[in-house]
C-alpha cells in the first residue's frame, strides 16, 4: 500500500510539473498575473508530492519490505539502520528520486522566498524548473520505477554493496546531488532571462546565492567522495581522475567560474552574455555527469544494450535541454548589450582571467573523460586515459591561476594598479619564497617542483590573509579602529578569504602527499616488524570476529616511534555473508605530520600475511581545505547583501531596463 | 586604451591560453594514453618490452602462486592464448581464479607481464567491461553484464 502511494505521488508530481511548466510561461507571455501566480503553489505541491514518494520509498527500506523489487535488490534485514536509509539513494532508481526531490526543493524555495522577484521572472524560472522536473519524472516513471512489486515476496534481500556501507558515503550522494541540481537554479534563471530578453544586476544578485549554495554542496560532496575513496579502497590515494570523479569535478570547475563571473555582473553589469552561457554550461555539465554515471556508459558501452531505454532517455533529455538552451542563447543573447568597460588590469580583468583558465581546464578534463568513450564507440580500439593525461594538461593550466588568485581582490574595479597590489602582497610573497627555500633545503627526495607547489599553497593562504589584514588596517591603525573595521567588513570579504585560503590548504595537501608519500609492501609473520617514515609497526597476529552483517579478520599492529609506543592499528578484511563479497578496511593513525595507513592483505604460506603500509604526509589538509572552502561559501552566503529573500532596498527597485537599451 | 584595444588584449589572452591548452591535450593524448589488449592481441601485435598497456582476461584456474614474499604470479587467459603475469603488492578483494581481471603494466624481456596495478570490482558477478566485450567478441562468454550498480572499482598498485 505504501509503495503504491509512493508510485501514485510520483505520477501526480509529474502531472503537477507539466502544469508548472505550461501555465506560468504561457501566463508570462500573456502578462496574466493569475496564470503566472499559479507557479508558486504548483512548485510547492510538486515538492510535497515528491517528499511523500521519497518517504514511501524510505519506509519500504526501513521496514525491509522485500515485496518491493528495489528494496529486495539493495537491502537486507541484518543491515544497520543508517545503511538501510542510505541504500535508498545507493541504487539507480532511488537516486533518481532523490535527484528530482532536490530539484523540487530548489523550485519550492524560489516559489516561497522569491516573492520580491519580478513576477514574469519568477514565473519563467519556475516554468523552466518545472520542465526539468517533467523530463526526469518521465524518466523515472517510464524506465526506472522504484516501486515495482515482486510476487511472491522473498524473505531476505540481496544486500547492499559492502563498499558503500560507510558513513561518509551515506551522505556523499545527497550533497553531490544538491550541488548538481542546485546549478539548475542558475540554468533556470538564465533561460528565464533569455525568454524575457531582460537581464540586470538584480538578476545576478538573485542567481549568486543559489549558485553559491550549490557550489558549497558540490565542494563538500566531492570532498566526501575523495575521503571515502582514500580510506575505503585501500590504496591510500585521494583522487584517481576516474571518469566518475571527473563527472562531478567538471561542474565544480565551471560552477566556480560562474560564481566569479556573476560577481562581475552584479557589481559592474558586465560579462552578461558570458555569465548566461556559463550558467547553461554548468548545468549542462551536471546533466553530462548524471548521464555518465547513471546511463552505464562508463561501466561499459554495452550497458546500453542491457537497458538501452535508460541511456537513450537521458541522452534525449540532455539533447533537449542543452541543445534547446544553446539555441535559445544563440537567438536571444545578441539582445543583451554589454555594459561596464574595464581595463585588462582590473578586478574584472582578474575575474575574466579566472574564468578563462577555469573553463579551459574544465575543457581539458572533458576531453580526457570523453575521448576514450568516443574512441570506443567509433573504433574497436579501447584505451584508458589515466592520471598522466590530467597531470600534463590540468596541472600546467591551473598553476598560473593559483599564482594569480591573491592579486584579484587587491585590484580595483574598472582600472587596477598591479604595482600597488604587488606592494601589498610583498609580505605574502616573502613568506611563500621563504617556505620554498626551507622546503627545498629540507627535501631529501621527491621532485624539484614540490617546493614550488608548497610555496604556491603558502602564497594563496598568505595572499588571502593579507587582503583582510589590509582592509581592516591591521598594522596601520589603532586597535579600536581595527576592531571597528573588522566588524564592518562585509562577510563576503571573509568568505573570499576563507575560500582562497582553503584552496591554499588543498594545494599544500595535494603537493605534499603526491611528492613525499612513502609506501611499503612486505610479508610479515606474527612477531615480525617493518619500518616506515620513522615508525615501527610490529605485527602481533590476527583474530577472527563477527560484525552486524559480516565476518572479519582483524590484524593487530603495535606502532612505535623511537622506542616509544604510540598506538595500535587494526586493519581488517570483512566478508559480507548476504552479499558474498569482501571489503578491505584500512587502519589509519593520524598525526600532524601525516597519516600512517595500514592495510592487511592475503595470508601467505607459513603463517605470514601481505601487509601494505603507507605514510601520507599532510594528506588531511586536502579535506580540511575543502571544508574551509565550504565554510567560506557559507560565510559569504550569510552576507546581509546576498541573503536569499532579503528585502530589496529601494535603490534596487528601479525597474530593469530593456537590455537592448542598457549601456 | 580604446575599446578595440581592450578587446584585442582579451581575445589575444584567450587565444594564447586556448592554444596552450590544445597543445597540452594533444601532447598528453599522444603520450599518456594506455591501450587495452587481450592476451591474443598481445601475441599478435608482438608488443615491445617496456611499452605500457592494460591486459584484460580471466585469471586461469590453478595458476595463482604466492611463493616468493609479496610477489604473486598468475596467468591471464582469453580462452585462446595465455600470458603469465607477475605483480608485487596486495591484490584486490575480489581477485579470484576464474574471474575477470585487468592488469596495467608492461612486458618484461622475459615475456612476463609485470603489472604495477591490478583492477577488480567488488561484485561477485562482475566481469570487467573490456574483458566481457573481448570475450563476447570471440564468442567464449555470454554473460549478463547488466550490473551497472554504484559499485566502485578497487584499485591496487
Amino acid at each position: 500500500m505504501i509503495a503504491e502511494t509512493g508510485h501514485f505521488a510520483l505520477i501526480l508530481a509529474l502531472a503537477v510539473a507539466v502544469l508548472q511548466t505550461v501555465v506560468p510561461i504561457f501566463g508570462a507571455r500573456r502578462g496574466d498575473a493569475r496564470l503566472m501566480g499559479f507557479a508558486v503553489p504548483a512548485a510547492q505541491a510538486q515538492f510535497l508530492l515528491l517528499a511523500l514518494a521519497f518517504m514511501a520509498l524510505m519506509t519500504a527500506y526501513v521496514t525491509s519490505d522485500f515485496s518491493v523489487q528495489n528494496v529486495y535488490q539493495n537491502s537486507s534485514v541484518a543491515k544497520p539502520l543508517l545503511y538501510k536509509i542510505s541504500a535508498v539513494w545507493g541504487n539507480h532508481e532511488g537516486s533518481m528520486v532523490l535527484w528530482v526531490l532536490i530539484l523540487a526543493l530548489f523550485g519550492a524555495a524560489v516559489a516561497t522566498y522569491g516573492r520580491n522577484l519580478p513576477p514574469t521572472l519568477q514565473a519563467n524560472v519556475l516554468g523552466v524548473q518545472g520542465a526539468i522536473g517533467v523530463a526526469f519524472l518521465l524518466f523515472i516513471v517510464t524506465t526506472s520505477n522504484p516501486f515495482l512489486r515482486i510476487d511472491p515476496a522473498p524473505f531476505e534481500g540481496l544486500g547492499f554493496n559492502p563498499v558503500l556501507q560507510d558513513p561518509a558515503l551515506a551522505f556523499h550522494p545527497p550533497f553531490l546531488y544538491a550541488g548538481y541540481v542546485g546549478f539548475s537554479m542558475a540554468f533556470s534563471f538564465a533561460i528565464a532571462a533569455l525568454i524575457d530578453g531582460k537581464i540586470d544586476a538584480a538578476w545576478a544578485r538573485w542567481v549568486r546565492p543559489w549558485t553559491l549554495a550549490a557550489w558549497m554542496c558540490l565542494t563538500l560532496g566531492i570532498a566526501m567522495g575523495s575521503w571515502w575513496a582514500y580510506y575505503e579502497l585501500g590504496w591510500g590515494g585521494f583522487w584517481f581522475w576516474d571518469p566518475v570523479e571527473n563527472a562531478s569535478f567538471m561542474p565544480w570547475l565551471s560552477g566556480t567560474a560562474l560564481l566569479h563571473s556573476a560577481l562581475v555582473m552584479e557589481k559592474r553589469d558586465a560579462l552578461k552574455v558570458w555569465t548566461i552561457l556559463l550558467a547553461i554550461v554548468t548545468f549542462s555539465l551536471s546533466l553530462v555527469g548524471t548521464f555518465l554515471v547513471r546511463s552505464g556508459v562508463l561501466t561499459s558501452v554495452h550497458a546500453f544494450a542491457v537497458d538501452p531505454a535508460r541511456g537513450v532517455f537521458i541522452l534525449g533529455i540532455m539533447a533537449v535541454f542543452i541543445g534547446g538552451a544553446l539555441a535559445l542563447f544563440a537567438w536571444r543573447a545578441p539582445l543583451l548589450r554589454q555594459g561596464g568597460l574595464f581595463a585588462p588590469i582590473s578586478r574584472e580583468g582578474a575575474l575574466v582571467f579566472n574564468n578563462l583558465i577555469l573553463t579551459t581546464a574544465c575543457a581539458a578534463v572533458f576531453v580526457g573523460t570523453l575521448y576514450p568513450l568516443a574512441l570506443q564507440s567509433l573504433t574497436p580500439e579501447k584505451i584508458s586515459v589515466g592520471p598522466p593525461f590530467f597531470n600534463y594538461t590540468f596541472v600546467p593550466l591551473i598553476v598560473p591561476l593559483l599564482v594569480a588568485v591573491p592579486f584579484g581582490p587587491f585590484l580595483a574595479w574598472k582600472r587596477g594598479d598591479l604595482a600597488a597590489a604587488s606592494q601589498r602582497l610583498f609580505a605574502a610573497a616573502c613568506v611563500a619564497v621563504l617556505a620554498m627555500i626551507v622546503v627545498a633545503a629540507l627535501q631529501q627526495r621527491g621532485p624539484w617542483l614540490a617546493p614550488i607547489g608548497i610555496g604556491i599553497g603558502i602564497w594563496l593562504i598568505g595572499g588571502a590573509l593579507s587582503e583582510v589584514a589590509f582592509r581592516i588596517k591591521l598594522f596601520d591603525a589603532g586597535r579600536a579602529e581595527v576592531i571597528r573595521r573588522a566588524v564592518n567588513l562585509p562577510r563576503s570579504a571573509y568568505g573570499t578569504m576563507l575560500a582562497h585560503a582553503g584552496l591554499g590548504l588543498v594545494v599544500i595537501g595535494v603537493v605534499a602527499t603526491t611528492a613525499w608519500r612513502v609506501e611499503d609492501i612486505t610479508a610479515l609473520k606474527p612477531g615480525e616488524s617493518t619500518e616506515i617514515a620513522g615508525y615501527t609497526l610490529r605485527f602481533e597476529g590476527v583474530r577472527e570476529s563477527e560484525g552486524a552483517n559480516y565476518a572479519e579478520r582483524v590484524g593487530f599492529f603495535d606502532v612505535s616511534r623511537g622506542g616509544e609506543a604510540i598506538t595500535r592499528l587494526t586493519p581488517s578484511k570483512r566478508h559480507f555473508n548476504v552479499e558474498g563479497s569482501a571489503t578491505t578496511e584500512s587502519a589509519i593513525h593520524v598525526s600532524w605530520r601525516g597519516d600512517l595507513y595500514a592495510v592487511l592483505g592475503d595470508p601467505l604460506e607459513g603463517g605470514a600475511y601481505t601487509v601494505r603500509v603507507y605514510f601520507n604526509p599532510l594528506v588531511r589538509l586536502i579535506w580540511l581545505g575543502a571544508l574551509v572552502m565550504f565554510f567560506g561559501g557559507g560565510v559569504s552566503l550569510f552576507d546581509r547583501r546576498l541573503r536569499v529573500g532579503a528585502p530589496v532596498r529601494a535603490k534596487a527597485k528601479v525597474p530593469p531596463m530593456r537590455l537592448a537599451d542598457a549601456k | 586604451m580604446t575599446r578595440k584595444q581592450r578587446r584585442t588584449v582579451l581575445i589575444g589572452t584567450a587565444m594564447a591560453v586556448l592554444s596552450v591548452a590544445v597543445g597540452l591535450v594533444l601532447f598528453a593524448l599522444s603520450d599518456s594514453i594506455v591501450f587495452f589488449y587481450s592476451p591474443s592481441e598481445v601475441m599478435a601485435k608482438e608488443m615491445a618490452p617496456g611499452q605500457r598497456f592494460r591486459l584484460g582476461g580471466l585469471v586461469e584456474d590453478g595458476s595463482v602462486e604466492r611463493s616468493q614474499g609479496t610477489t604473486v604470479h598468475f596467468v591471464v587467459t582469453d580462452m585462446s592464448k595465455e600470458l603469465p603475469v607477475s605483480y608485487t603488492g596486495v591484490l584486490p578483494d575480489l581477485f579470484r581464479e576464474g574471474q575477470g581481471v585487468v592488469a596495467e603494466g608492461a612486458l618484461g624481456p622475459d615475456g612476463v607481464f609485470h603489472a604495477d596495478n591490478v583492477l577488480a570490482k567488488h561484485d561477485e558477478k562482475y566481469m570487467p567491461p573490456e574483458v566481457a566485450a573481448k570475450l563476447k567478441q570471440q564468442g567464449v562468454w555470454e554473460g549478463a553484464s547488466g550490473e551497472t550498480g554504484a559499485g566502485a572499482e578497487s584499485k591496487v598498485n
